[in-house]
């Protein structure tokens, strides 16, 4: 088996419960993800999605265990892996600008000050964010526009790993809908390795190429890891004309809804504790859809 | 008419108003001298005749600022000088204490808000020599600097310390994680993550705590002043209440408060422009 681009390893978190005891969050947890892969993982509030996230990033330390990025175990954080949080982050007293240039030029220490601010500008209007806007300070930009900020401030560093928790998590639907379009477009012209974090199952299905699935903590652990067989570009009116969609979001709904329940606490004779690969396609046993070629042509709902 | 102004007009005419019927009241309160009649022996032998001594009225004081502020900078003489040289002596003193605590207090405060060890090291001094009042120290000073202008100048380092001390510790502490997490994913150094991230950060708590030590170095020099004597406002004040000369007293009680605001006035812009909305 070829080692994968970033391997976690039987990784373990464990808390103090306050009460004397020991309170473990995961266990053994281990998964894998390729370069220039999107992977998202879901889970409920409480499983250690966002410890997992931190460890990661190298701002937390696991009980035990390893983070391997390319080869090597990874320590403390670093420009190489880039990271969105779920409240943005931007430094208040910056302009988005400024936010941007800064962490170009953390990356970029030898550019000349007008080749940082060129570059800033470039991933801001990949982001749609252009002209008077982006000398305007956070606080008088809305939550959608704060994120978008933050997104192009983590692209700009060209990260080898980026990771997004919950970025969309504040925002309202329609902003989120919009936003992640961008994301979209911005990923696909860079072949970005992302790793995301994610409450809303069809947010996920839409970015993803996988998704890991996480039972309910305590004990909690990466239990599956769903291929996304709908092939890209998608958009998300696009999507659920896909045989697969109903399908994959049926099987995501159901874990989530039941069955991170019922295989909480559950631990395996297998120490690694690798997440079992469920792959849903529907798309290979009907004919070839007619799509392909022409627009589908209206369908009664109750054919 | 008068609600067609805006609120800054009306608060301005109202301040005249008050001002002028403050003044008046405080014209018309003073007793008119009383015309001298028929004095007995005994009176006349101990001066009853001489008008007596009492609260000058705003007029004179206004004539009384009017011949000073006209010749600010004259210096005739030990006690004889310009009330512009007396502030300038004050504001010498405040500001060269005032600037050596900052030096001590905003690097220590960093300390003390970085690491909880240093915080719970230094708080009982702290505690313990924060509410000392400052002329306290005086003697001590004296003692040990053996020179009275620069026992002036350590009261005042010693009364400024305590507010931007423990501000810039609070606002240091208070740093939120995230920005921290933003410098230390991006990779910066501590140096500069103190720079570009903890300072302006911090900067609206530190220079609120700038703006109280100003504040209260400003009320401790004049009193510092009268016991050192020598120049500097608080020692004019103490010299013409020795003269007797109301006047002057009341006209320079009037150029503290100026000066002091005009103090206040220069730390709150500061405090405007480095303040954030998040």
């Amino acid at each position: 088996m070829s080692r994968p681009f970033l391997s976690v390893e039987q990784l373990t978190q464990q808390f103090p419960d306050g009460q004397g005891g020991i309170q473990t969050v995961f266990e053994n947890a281990s998964f894998g993800i390729e370069q220039g892969e999107f992977v998202v993982i879901l889970g409920h509030s409480g499983c250690g999605k966002s410890t997992i996230m931190n460890i990661l990033a190298g701002l937390a330390e696991p009980t035990s265990g390893v983070v391997k990025m390319d080869g090597y175990a990874v320590s403390g954080p670093s420009l190489d892996r880039g990271v969105v949080f779920q409240n943005y982050s931007l430094l208040p007293w910056l302009s988005a600008l400024s936010n941007v240039t800064f962490g170009v030029g953390a990356r970029h220490r030898d550019w000349p000050k007008s080749r940082v601010t060129e570059e800033a500008k470039r991933f801001l209007s990949m982001v749609g964010l252009e002209g008077d806007v982006i000398h305007r300070k956070p606080s008088q930009l809305s939550g959608g526009m704060r994120q978008r900020v933050s997104i192009a401030r983590a692209f700009a560093n060209q990260p080898k790993l980026l990771l997004l928790d919950e970025p969309f998590g504040a925002l309202d639907a329609l902003t989120r809908g919009t936003i992640q379009d961008e994301l979209l477009k911005i990923w696909g012209g860079t072949e970005q390795t992302v790793f995301m974090i994610t409450h809303d199952i069809d947010e996920a299905i839409l970015l993803a190429d996988r998704i890991l699935l996480m039972t309910n903590g305590p004990f909690a652990r990466v239990a599956e890891s769903v291929e996304i067989t709908i092939p890209r570009p998608r958009t998300r009116t696009g999507i659920v004309e896909h045989p697969n969609y109903y399908a994959i979001r049926n099987h995501l709904v159901h874990f989530l809804g039941e069955r991170s329940k019922a295989l909480s606490g559950q631990v395996p004779g297998d120490a690694m504790q690798r997440p079992e690969t469920v792959r849903i396609d529907h798309t290979a046993r009907e004919p070839a859809p007619d799509a392909e070629d022409a627009p589908a042509p209206l369908r009664a709902v109750n054919s | 008419m008068f609600a067609n102004l805006s609120l800054n007009q009306r608060a301005a005419i109202l301040s005249l108003v008050l001002l002028a019927v403050g003044l008046l009241i405080w014209e018309a309160a003073i007793p008119a001298q009383k015309a001298v009649g028929e004095l007995t022996e005994y009176e006349r032998l101990t001066g009853g005749g001489a008008p007596k001594a009492g609260i000058p009225p705003p007029s004179e004081v206004l004539g009384k600022a009017w011949d000073e502020l006209s010749n600010p900078f004259y210096d005739a003489g030990p006690n004889d000088k310009g009330i512009g040289i007396q502030i300038g002596y004050s504001l010498y003193r405040v500001l060269s204490g005032y600037f050596l605590a900052a030096l001590v207090a905003i690097p220590l405060g960093f300390l003390i808000g970085m690491s909880p060890v240093a915080y719970r090291a230094l708080n009982p001094f702290i505690q313990v020599l924060r509410p000392i009042s400052p002329l306290a120290w005086m003697p001590l000073a004296l003692f040990v600097i053996q020179d009275s202008q620069l026992s002036a100048i350590f009261v005042i380092f010693i009364c400024s310390i305590w507010p931007m001390l423990l501000n810039t510790a609070f606002g240091v502490a208070g740093v939120r994680d995230d920005w921290v997490n933003v410098a230390r994913t991006h990779e910066l150094g501590h140096l500069r993550t103190a720079f570009t991230v903890i300072l302006p950060a911090a900067a609206p708590t530190i220079v609120t705590g700038m703006r109280i030590s100003i504040g209260i170095a400003w009320l401790v020099i004049v009193a510092a002043e009268m016991l050192v004597g020598g120049t500097g406002i608080g020692y004019y004040v103490w010299n013409e209440w020795n003269n007797l000369d109301l006047t002057s007293v009341i006209f320079s009680i009037l150029m503290i408060g100026i000066v002091g605001m005009a103090l206040d006035a220069a730390f709150a812009a500061l405090q405007r422009s480095v303040a954030y909305a998040e």
